[in-house]
């Protein structure tokens, strides 16, 4: 039996046999010659029949798909053979160039054509670099990039997995994730958590077992193991049928003895909203707005931000929903707004220090938010995020008032505004934890970055003496101005019960975690709450703290989180 | 060298699902059938059995297209690519 240690960030355990996803494909090399030996004719031929192959492969896949995803991979089959790409594939075949690199320059040529179109046909640039990476593969006899089509359930082993590889990410096939790097603030994590599938991240090694080993995934305690015996599949078994009441949420976030805490649910858009409405989310704590405005040349209108923010709003009539303002910027590019070239551009103009570099944006898009709210019976709050200082939040509150937005707020991730919380909380109206970002900047370890994942965790001590900071000043301010956390770790049960003792008032997490946080929580009063938020801010690192906390907690073994 | 226009039906344009019913359908006519944008220079034509040319093209609802082709069955194939453009393929 081996077994592989990691990060776990996405409960479930399970047992299935792994397939690894392959490695993104290396770029045929500029000025690639036919090898020697091979004729013009010779690679055309090799061209024409990986394109047959791929084709035939994308047929097969859209015989399989319904709705859109069907459509898409009928047009895709359709441009692996299309006469303009292998025309002017061949004529570079022709010059010398080798197959691999003239599919290559030619699909190039044909996506640029179609970016420069915009709109739909530049969405559709990426199907055309998605076919030729196919063709490339297939030139070369490697598995075709992407997840891999299978019809039993399995595993998903990488490296680490882009946005990008999971859109198409079917989860009643892919039944857990498994990653050798990424960290605990992953993209992993987070599309892992959205669809509730069980994840262990940073588990080095993992990349090298073979497709169709069994393996034993346990994504609370972040393990991995081969040769899955009785006790691992009789976990799996209980976890199945724990699953069921881990997915109901009554609607009611309490401790034990009564202590209100609203679990709040974060949103991308209406569908969303919808879904955590139905989820029986007691509001949105975080609504994000960048996707109203990603993968956009220019900023979107005043009645399509109307829009897309009231239908958000009108799935939860008569409830809370906090709107964070355009958050633009380090791994959120927007050409419109952020500069691509910082150095450094986790701690560039990002968030809301866009607003001084391009003034306007902000303004249109609270006038947005105002708008739409009005019509809408939800209690509609708005704040910025990358607040540093009480000047800015005196700033952000003003364009608020000039709206006509009456509850402005803050997002504390930048340890200043935690520790300046006191005069930062005059000016508005409530603070809301973004512990990802917080930690990454406490800690100063990058997100994306695997080996700096036990930096970058939001039990570190440091970062969970910010929290403290953070209610402590709302306390000094003196007017019982509410402290809430919306990042990744309202989600994690056990932490959701060290934040409610370190004084937070709300929770805000993806659907998916309210049940699970709830079930924990109803179990503490707020009295033993704070014990247990007093035991983790004295350990002196973030193992122990969880430890500490998890010692406490009886119910998360029972329930396998 | 036979010659046809059609009026583009389908509501999102000759693109995605309309452009490959298309050019699946010219490239299954028989003969090689050029697409240009009813005014553009005949020497600008590009292969209508391509998708990725149908989608640079351009075409919108309504946009007026001129198909051309030769030889045997020329006619025949025309009229068929014409009778499929001027249908709605979205609703199809």
């Amino acid at each position: 039996m081996q077994n592989f240690p990691g990060v776990g960030v996405s409960p479930g355990r399970i047992v299935a046999p792994v397939r690894q996803m392959p490695r993104p494909l290396a770029d045929p090399p500029a000025g690639e010659k036919l090898a020697p030996g091979t004729t013009a004719e010779d690679a055309a031929e090799a061209l024409k029949a990986a394109a047959r192959t791929v084709q035939e492969e994308l047929r097969r896949r859209a015989a399989e798909a319904a709705g859109d995803a069907k459509a898409v991979l009928e047009a895709t089959a359709l441009m692996a053979t299309d006469p303009m790409l292998i025309k002017a594939a061949v004529k570079l075949i022709n010059t010398g160039t080798s197959a691999e690199r003239a599919v290559w320059e030619a699909a190039e040529a044909v996506a640029a054509m179609l970016v420069s179109l915009g709109g739909y046909m530049a969405e559709r640039a990426t199907d055309v670099l998605d076919v030729r990476a196919r063709i490339v593969a297939a030139l070369r006899g490697v598995p075709a990039p992407g997840i891999p089509a299978s019809a039993t359930p399995f595993i998903l082993v990488a490296e680490d997995l882009a946005p990008a590889d999971t859109a198409t990410l079917d989860p009643s096939v892919v039944v857990a994730l498994v990653t050798a790097g990424g960290g605990p603030q992953s993209h992993t994590a987070i599309i892992a958590r959205s669809l509730g599938l069980p994840a262990v991240v940073a588990a080095a090694g993992v990349d090298r077992l073979p497709d169709g080993t069994e393996v034993y995934v346990d994504g609370a305690a972040g393990t991995i193991s081969t040769e899955p015996g009785e006790g691992e599949r009789a976990a799996a078994t209980a976890w199945a049928a724990n699953a069921s009441t881990l997915a109901v949420f009554t609607g009611r976030g309490t401790t034990a003895d009564g202590h209100l805490v609203p679990l709040l649910a974060n949103v991308g858009g209406a569908k969303d909203a919808v879904k955590a409405a139905a989820a029986g989310a007691e509001g949105v704590g975080l609504l994000r707005t960048e996707f109203c405005f990603l993968e956009r040349e220019t900023e979107p209108s005043n009645a399509e931000q109307v829009e897309a923010y009231r239908g958000v709003f009108d799935a939860f009539p008569g409830r809370k929903v906090v709107v964070r303002t355009l958050d633009a910027g380090a791994d959120k590019p927007l050409p419109f707004l952020t500069d691509a070239t910082e150095p450094n551009p986790a701690l560039g103009v990002r968030g809301y220090r866009t607003d001084a570099a391009s003034p306007g944006v902000l303004e249109r898009q609270l006038a947005a938010i105002a708008e739409a709210a009005t019509g809408s019976t939800a209690d509609v709050w708005v704040m910025a995020p990358m607040i540093s200082t009480a000047a800015e939040a005196a700033h952000f509150a003003s364009l608020c008032a000039a709206a006509g937005l009456k509850t402005p707020g803050v997002m504390v991730e930048v340890p200043s505004a935690a520790v300046t919380a006191e005069s930062i909380l005059r000016e508005v109206e409530f603070a809301s934890l973004g512990t990802n970002d917080l930690t990454q900047y406490t800690m100063a370890a990058d997100r994306q970055l695997g080996p700096l994942a036990a930096l970058n965790n939001p039990w570190q001590p440091a970062v969970l003496q910010l929290v403290r900071l953070t209610v402590a000043g709302s306390a000094a301010e003196g007017n019982g101005k509410p402290v809430g956390v919306c990042g990744e770790a309202a989600a994690d049960p056990a932490l959701a019960v060290v934040l409610v003792g370190l004084g937070v008032s709300t929770l805000s997490m993806s659907a998916r975690s309210l049940a699970a946080v709830a079930a924990v929580l109803a179990t503490v009063t707020l009295k033993e709450a704070r014990e247990i938020a007093t035991l983790a801010l004295r350990a002196t690192s973030p193992g122990e703290a969880r430890e500490r906390a998890r010692g406490k907690l009886p119910i998360l073994e029972e329930l396998g989180l | 060298m036979s010659e046809r226009k059609a009026t583009v039906a389908s509501s999102s344009g000759l693109h995605a699902r309309p452009a490959a019913l298309f050019a699946e359908a010219a490239g299954n006519a028989g003969v090689e059938v050029t697409i240009a944008m009813d005014g553009a220079p005949a020497e600008d034509a590009m292969d209508a059995s391509s998708i990725l040319s149908l989608m640079t093209l351009g075409a919108e609802h309504g946009s007026t297209v001129v198909l051309r082709a030769e030889g045997d069955g020329a006619d025949a194939a025309l009229d068929k690519l014409v009778a499929l453009l001027e249908t709605d393929l979205d609703a199809v």
